[in-house]
């Protein structure tokens, strides 16, 4: 019914512009127009976190923003994470603590991972915890996700020093 | 969600002026959370979607007087980051933050809690005890209404045709006054209450409640203002006979269901332990202010 809208906003630094049906998620014009498929539907309710990204640097649920309210915003996700090929602290510390198994839900773990570590960057295991309660892993049981996040931080705040 | 159309208007009347255009499948966009799930479920047909966040004052949190008034779109992330509002009415904004996950919190609003009219709704008993009014914008102007006059059944409001809550509006405060919200979930987070509790109060100088307004989410088919449950601990410094009174007097008020999240019997008790606590957290903290 919708006619298609055009878009334009920042991607994780870059100027994008494209096509939206105003129904359509972001997380379908991040993943189908832009390519950007490393943020993932997994209940595409706000339940499981797979889709996270930041939006003019909120935390948010990407199948639950519409596209069309994208229009001049700023938007992150996993693919600008790491810089070139040098992987985040907290993506490195997913590999060395094995904080992943079938890696679906991996991205938006990260993405939330780092939005707690850019407002908190001393988080208590708790704190981390609660942040990460939006984001469902059905492989690790958490505690290996939870782990390399606190020693992320900690290498996080080593670098600062 | 393929047969939908999306409005921006940047101004409240253009607002209320398309949704009433939009007829009964119209309907306004704040956070998202909740009716973006209900498109995309079929629960709603979907038709125009007006999405309220480019509206002068839709987002944010602004102090007028010593009281609050938070734009309908204001995410619950930025009602936490507000510290005068976190002072003032705690209750409000610890109910507010129990809302979903971190990634809810960054969209959902109170004002998008309280029009999706689920009787288990976190904010909503927190902001009826505050006596929390509503700025009403519709197609024939403004009007205001108390929290508790919106929700009418499960899933329905008060709104007519056009209608949406542009602010909600927190009254000022009388020195020694808190407020406090307890849930009871099966989990320590992202779970639907089973059930709710707010209590706001105000002492006197010697710690003596002068008034109080207990909500209860959840027991019934909207939140409740159990008015027997105040008057119960009115006039005391809640001790153990108050606080017995006061258990009695919100049990008394609960007319639950008996579903998947909790019989009606449970409920019913749960209310009367939560509000005790919920009084008790709302008194230390009324108490801690006179101190200061």
């Amino acid at each position: 019914m919708g006619a298609r809208q055009h878009i334009s906003a920042n991607v994780n630094g870059d100027p994008v512009e494209f096509l939206a049906e105003p129904g359509t998620t972001l997380l379908d014009a991040l993943r189908d127009e832009l390519g950007l498929t490393g943020s993932k539907e997994g209940c595409g309710s706000g339940d499981c976190g797979a889709c996270s990204v930041t939006l003019d640097g909120r935390l948010v649920c990407s199948c639950l923003v519409l596209a069309v309210e994208a229009q001049g915003r700023r938007i992150t996700t996993i693919e600008g994470m790491a810089d070139g090929g040098t992987l985040h602290p907290l993506q490195q510390k997913f590999l060395e603590h094995a904080a992943l198994q079938c890696g679906f839900c991996t991205p938006g773990i990260l993405v939330a991972a780092k939005a707690l570590l850019d407002v908190n960057p001393d988080p208590t295991e708790v704190e981390a915890r609660y942040w990460l309660a939006g984001n469902l892993c059905r492989c690790t049981g958490y505690d290996k996700v939870i782990r390399a996040v606190m020693d992320a931080a900690a290498d996080l705040r080593q670098e600062r020093v | 969600m393929s047969d939908v159309d999306y409005l921006a208007p940047t101004s409240a009347d253009a607002a209320a002026k398309a949704l009433a255009a939009g007829g009964a499948a119209a309907r306004a966009l704040a956070g998202g959370t909740d009716l973006l799930v209900q498109l995309k479920s079929g629960r709603l047909k979907g038709g125009l979607i007006v999405d309220l966040k480019h509206i002068p004052g839709a987002i944010g949190v602004r102090e007028e007087d010593g009281a609050f008034v938070i734009g309908a779109a204001t995410p619950g992330a930025t009602i936490g980051e507000h510290a005068g509002l976190v002072r003032a009415w705690p209750g409000v904004v610890e109910a507010t933050h129990l809302i979903g996950s971190t990634q809810v919190q960054g969209r959902a609003s109170m004002a998008g809690n309280l029009c999706n009219a689920s009787p288990a709704a976190d904010s909503v008993p927190a902001l009826i005890a505050a006596r929390a009014t509503c700025v009403i914008v519709g197609p024939s102007g403004r009007r205001t209404v108390a929290a508790e006059d919106i929700p009418v059944s499960p899933g329905r409001t008060s709104l007519k045709p056009g209608e949406f809550v542009l602010e909600i509006r927190l009254p000022a405060r009388a020195a020694r006054s808190a407020d406090a919200y307890l849930r009871s979930i099966p989990r320590t987070e992202m779970d639907i209450a089973v059930v709710g509790a707010a209590v706001n109060l105000t002492l006197d100088s010697g710690g003596t409640i002068i008034e109080a307004r207990v909500a209860l989410g959840a027991v019934g088919p909207t939140v409740l203002i159990a008015d027997d449950a105040a008057a119960a601990i009115i006039g005391s410094r809640l001790d153990a006979a108050a606080l017995e009174r006061l258990d009695a007097a919100a049990r008394g008020a609960c007319r639950p269901i008996s579903d998947k999240r909790g019989t009606a019997e449970f409920r019913t008790k749960i209310a009367g332990v939560l509000a005790r606590r919920a009084a008790a957290i709302a008194y230390g903290r009324a108490r801690a202010k006179g101190e200061n």
